[in-house]
Order: C-alpha cells, then sequence, then structure tokens
C-alpha cells in the first residue's frame, strides 16, 4: 500500500527514470526506516510510561519524589533518556565460553521477527505498509521467530540460568500460540478475511459492529486472545523466563549493553504489535466508535493508535498488579483451560454464523 | 529486480541448505535449516502461493524447526554447547545423490509443465479454502483423522508403561 504509493509518487516526480528498480528499493527502505524511528521513540515513551504506572500503582517514592535529583528531568521524563544512554555506553560483553556466533545472531533474530510483523499492521485507512492477503496469518508466522532466538540466546550463553529461561520461554509461546491461533479463527470465520484492512472494512459503523461485540461469545475469546499474547510477549504474570527471584534474569543474563538493549525493545515492539492485532481484530481497527463521526482518515490514526495504547496500558496495568504464575499453573491454564474454551467457542461461533446466516 | 532477488534467495536456500549437511555442529545444522525453510517459503510467493508462504514459516519453522532444536537439546549426552555432527557412510550416500539428482533432473526436463498466462489471482486463499471444502474433501478429512491419530498415538508412547 504504503511501498505502492511511494513507488507511483517517485515516478510522477521524475518521468525519465520511472519504473527505475532503484525507485522500487527506496520505496521498499524509506517505510522500514520510518518504522525503526517509530519503535525507537515508542520504546521511548512506553518505557516511561511503564516506569509511571508502576509507581502510581506501587506507590514508589523513587520516581514519585519531588525536588530536585529524586527523579531525571520534569516529571522524570529524561528517565528513559538515561536508561538508553547508560545501555548503548555499556561494555559489549561476550562470555569467554558462550557459543560466539549464536549468542550474536540471537538478538537479531528476535528483533527481525519483531521489525517484520509491523509490516502488516494497518495503521490508517491507507498507512500499511504491505497489504497482504494473509495479513494476520503473516504476523502469527513471522512470531514464531522469537521462539528459535529465544532459544538461541538461552542455549548460546552456556548458562543454566540462561537456559532455563530460554527452554521456559520456548515452552510457552508455542502453547499459548494454540489458544491465540484458535481466538483468530474465530474473528477469520466471522470477517470471512485473512486481509487485515478487510477484517476491518467488516467493523465499519459504530461499536457495536465491531468483533468484540459481533455475538455473545466474543468477550471470552476477546480475553482468551488477549492474555494469551500476554503470555506470548513474556509479560508478567507470565514473564516466568525471567523471572529474577528464580533465574536472575532468565534468557538475558549474560547479555549486556546493545544487545540486552534489542532484546528489551523487541519485547515492547512486539508488545505493540499484539495490541495492534488485537485492536484490529476485535476492537474495529481504525474505526471511529461512533459510526460515521470523527471516521476521516486522519481520525483513524488516532482511533487505531488510542486503541492499540490503551491495550499496551492494561498491559502494563496487569504486570504491576498480578503477581507471577508458577510452571505447571502457566501450563494448566494453557492447555486445560484455554484451549477447550477456545475450540467450544470455534465451534459455537460456527453454528451462530449458519444460523444467522452471512 | 523481482529476477535477481529470486536468484539471491535460491542462492540462501542452496547454501544454507549444503551447510545443514556440511556443517559440523548439531545445533548449526538447525539453525541452517532455519534459512533454508525460509528461502523456500520465499519461492512460494514466487508461485503466487502466499497461503502456503505462510504455512511454511507457521509450522516448519513455528513447528517443525523448534521441535528440532528441542529435540537436539534433550538429548542426554550433552557434555557442553558444542555438540558434534558426524557424515557416515559418505561414499555410498554420495552415490545414492547423484543418481536421485538425475533423477530429479529428469523430472524437471521431460515433464509437461502446466503453464499459465493469466495475471496473478487477487486472493489465493479463499480459492484453496473453497477447494479443501468441496472438491478435496475427503483427502482433507483424511488427513485430520491421521493427525489425530498421530497426536494421540505420541500422547500414549510418551506416557510410562505401568
Amino acid at each position: 500500500m504504503t511501498v505502492d504509493f511511494i513507488f507511483d509518487g517517485l515516478n510522477q516526480l521524475f518521468p525519465e527514470f520511472a519504473g527505475n528498480d532503484i525507485f522500487l528499493i527506496i520505496a521498499m527502505l524509506l517505510p522500514v526506516a520510518a518504522l525503526l524511528g517509530f519503535i525507537t521513540v515508542y520504546g521511548f515513551g512506553v518505557i516511561y510510561s511503564e516506569i509511571k504506572v508502576s509507581s502510581f500503582i506501587q506507590d514508589k517514592t523513587g520516581p514519585m519524589g519531588q525536588g530536585p535529583g529524586l527523579h531525571a528531568g520534569k516529571w522524570g521524563l529524561l528517565q528513559p533518556v538515561a536508561d538508553g544512554i547508560k545501555l548503548f555506553i555499556k561494555e559489549d560483553i561476550i562470555p569467554a565460553s558462550a557459543d560466539k556466533p549464536l549468542f550474536i545472531l540471537a538478538p537479531f533474530l528476535i528483533f527481525i521477527g519483531a521489525l517484520t510483523s509491523f509490516i502488516a499492521v494497518p495503521f490508517g485507512e491507507k498507512i500499511i505498509i504491505t497489504d497482504m492477503n494473509i495479513g494476520i496469518f503473516y504476523i502469527i508466522g513471522v512470531g514464531s521467530l522469537a521462539v528459535i532466538a529465544l532459544i538461541l540466546a538461552g542455549w548460546s550463553s552456556n548458562n543454566k540460568w540462561a537456559l532455563f529461561g530460554g527452554m521456559r520461554s520456548a515452552a510457552q509461546i508455542i502453547s499459548y500460540e494454540i489458544p491465540a491461533g484458535i481466538s483468530l479463527v474465530v474473528v477469520i470465520m466471522i470477517a470471512s478475511s485473512l486481509n487485515m484492512q478487510e477484517i476491518i472494512a467488516y467493523q465499519a459503523g459504530g461499536l457495536f459492529n465491531w468483533i468484540i461485540f459481533d455475538n455473545p461469545f466474543m468477550p471470552i475469546v476477546f480475553i482468551i486472545f488477549f492474555i494469551s499474547v500476554l503470555a506470548e510477549t513474556n509479560r508478567t504474570p507470565f514473564d516466568l523466563p525471567e523471572s529474577e527471584s528464580e533465574l536472575v534474569a532468565g534468557f538475558v543474563t549474560e547479555y549486556s549493553g546493545t544487545r540486552y538493549a534489542i532484546f528489551f525493545l523487541s519485547e515492547y515492539a512486539n508488545m505493540f504489535v499484539v495490541s495492534a492485532v488485537a485492536a484490529t481484530a476485535f476492537l474495529g481497527g481504525w474505526q471511529s466508535p461512533f459510526s460515521n463521526f470523527l471516521n476521516s482518515p486522519a481520525w483513524g490514526v488516532f482511533w487505531m493508535m488510542s486503541k492499540t495504547f490503551f491495550l499496551i496500558f492494561v498491559m502494563i496495568w496487569v504486570r504491576w498488579t498480578v503477581p507471577r504464575l508458577r510452571v505447571d499453573q502457566l501450563m494448566h491454564l494453557c492447555w486445560k483451560v484455554f484451549i477447550p474454551i477456545g475450540l467450544f467457542n470455534v465451534f459455537a461461533v460456527a453454528i451462530w454464523i449458519v444460523v444467522r446466516g452471512s | 529486480m523481482a529476477e535477481m532477488l529470486f536468484w539471491l534467495i535460491a542462492a540462501l536456500t542452496i547454501a544454507s541448505a549444503a551447510m545443514v549437511v556440511l556443517n559440523n555442529q548439531l545445533l548449526y545444522s538447525a539453525i541452517a535449516l532455519l534459512f533454508t525453510l525460509f528461502g523456500v517459503a520465499g519461492l512460494y510467493i514466487y508461485l503466487w502461493a502466499d497461503f502456503i508462504a505462510g504455512v511454511q514459516l507457521l509450522v516448519y519453522i513455528g513447528g517443525i524447526n523448534v521441535l528440532i532444536i528441542f529435540g537436539i537439546m534433550l538429548t542426554n549426552r550433552i557434555s557442553s554447547i558444542r555438540l558434534s555432527q558426524t557424515n557416515v557412510q559418505q561414499g555410498v550416500g554420495g552415490v545414492v545423490s547423484f543418481w536421485l539428482l538425475i533423477l530429479v533432473s529428469m523430472v524437471i526436463t521431460k515433464t509437461p509443465w502446466y503453464q499459465t498466462t493469466s495475471a496473478e489471482p487477487s486472493s489465493t486463499v479463499r480459492e484453496v479454502g473453497t477447494l479443501l471444502m468441496t472438491k478435496y474433501i475427503l483427502p482433507f478429512e483424511a488427513i485430520s483423522l491421521l493427525l489425530l491419530g498421530a497426536l494421540i498415538g505420541a500422547a500414549l508412547l510418551s506416557r510410562e508403561a505401568s
């Protein structure tokens, strides 16, 4: 979508070189560069809100305190900047007994997984880098790269805690992919499309046309999806892979400096992707909740961002209020609660669609 | 540029496939397989099979490759993180591969390939779904039953015999 738009624009701007391959490469690289900028800025914003929300919820005196010296900048606004600078000027340590090539590969792999998912995220009516036919399926597919990256990080560190963290995260992500996938199957059945923009177009016409209110089963489906993606992004209460009290820092134990920062940024980028998918699949994407009121393309970006950031806020909120699960509780919740309910939902919604008629 | 990209993807696929076989570290082979499968997914896109490419990503990379890596890590003879891989019976393997190569080349050159000049279909998923639910419903259901049987069998076998 955006790639075609930039390509056409370049062709019209320089008609004598129209159709040039270099234009196509530029048209592909520009949105990616914009995405990298967006992820960085968003990273600073979301780290700041994580600090702030946690201090409000847990009444922490440090970030909440008054007076000079207690926090960086006005309202602690410089705290993420300070964190960023600290991470980037730290020494880059690769443990002597680590498997060096895989140790270096792992952060790149996880960041590629996060970055490539952004390509199919619809930011607005026209703002989507590639409007793929299989959009939602593609995001689930490239998301599986993260599993391999986490196992590699755990294994190549040559550290028991890191290996435990990597294995736990892989088992957790593979398990919770199933209820999340089943929930999206229900959405795909209702919208009868895998294309992100068509799923959003199906939900046109205000709050009560959103898929979450499509039938009585959908709120349950949404809750299952949201909790599952919470587990997939390794957020508390599902942060067993990096639980400090047992595993030091899990799979990132041996990582420091920039490499650690990449893991950190990828986690937050993944939070954005899953929230955007949830907003697209259940909450109407860039559609206004009031039918035709405030429903222009510019407002579309506003609505999409509000829904996504609201879901990210809920994730942060959950993180600072709910304690961590045990491993057996985690697996019990996935295999014995979510998957049976999810399969029942698929069946029930299928009957609902047949009875209602499409 | 599309053609150049095709050769790039093909080269990536073949180079990483060679690395799967020739590398002497087991885990590196598994990681090289990741790139091979990724390259194959890219080749599917050149055949306008975007849905199959997505399935390739999800099933082969997200499922099978992860399973292979898990399998390597759960073997109980691990002494260090560098597990070695050895190739045995290289002579026999070479002869079999050589004749297989000749066979495949003959198949490629002799088959009257179905060629289409029509434009790229706007949506492949809908067609695939419709065909699976109408014309190919019997094979589809048979495969589902087979997979269900395999799943139950695996669960049964992995339980300790009492």
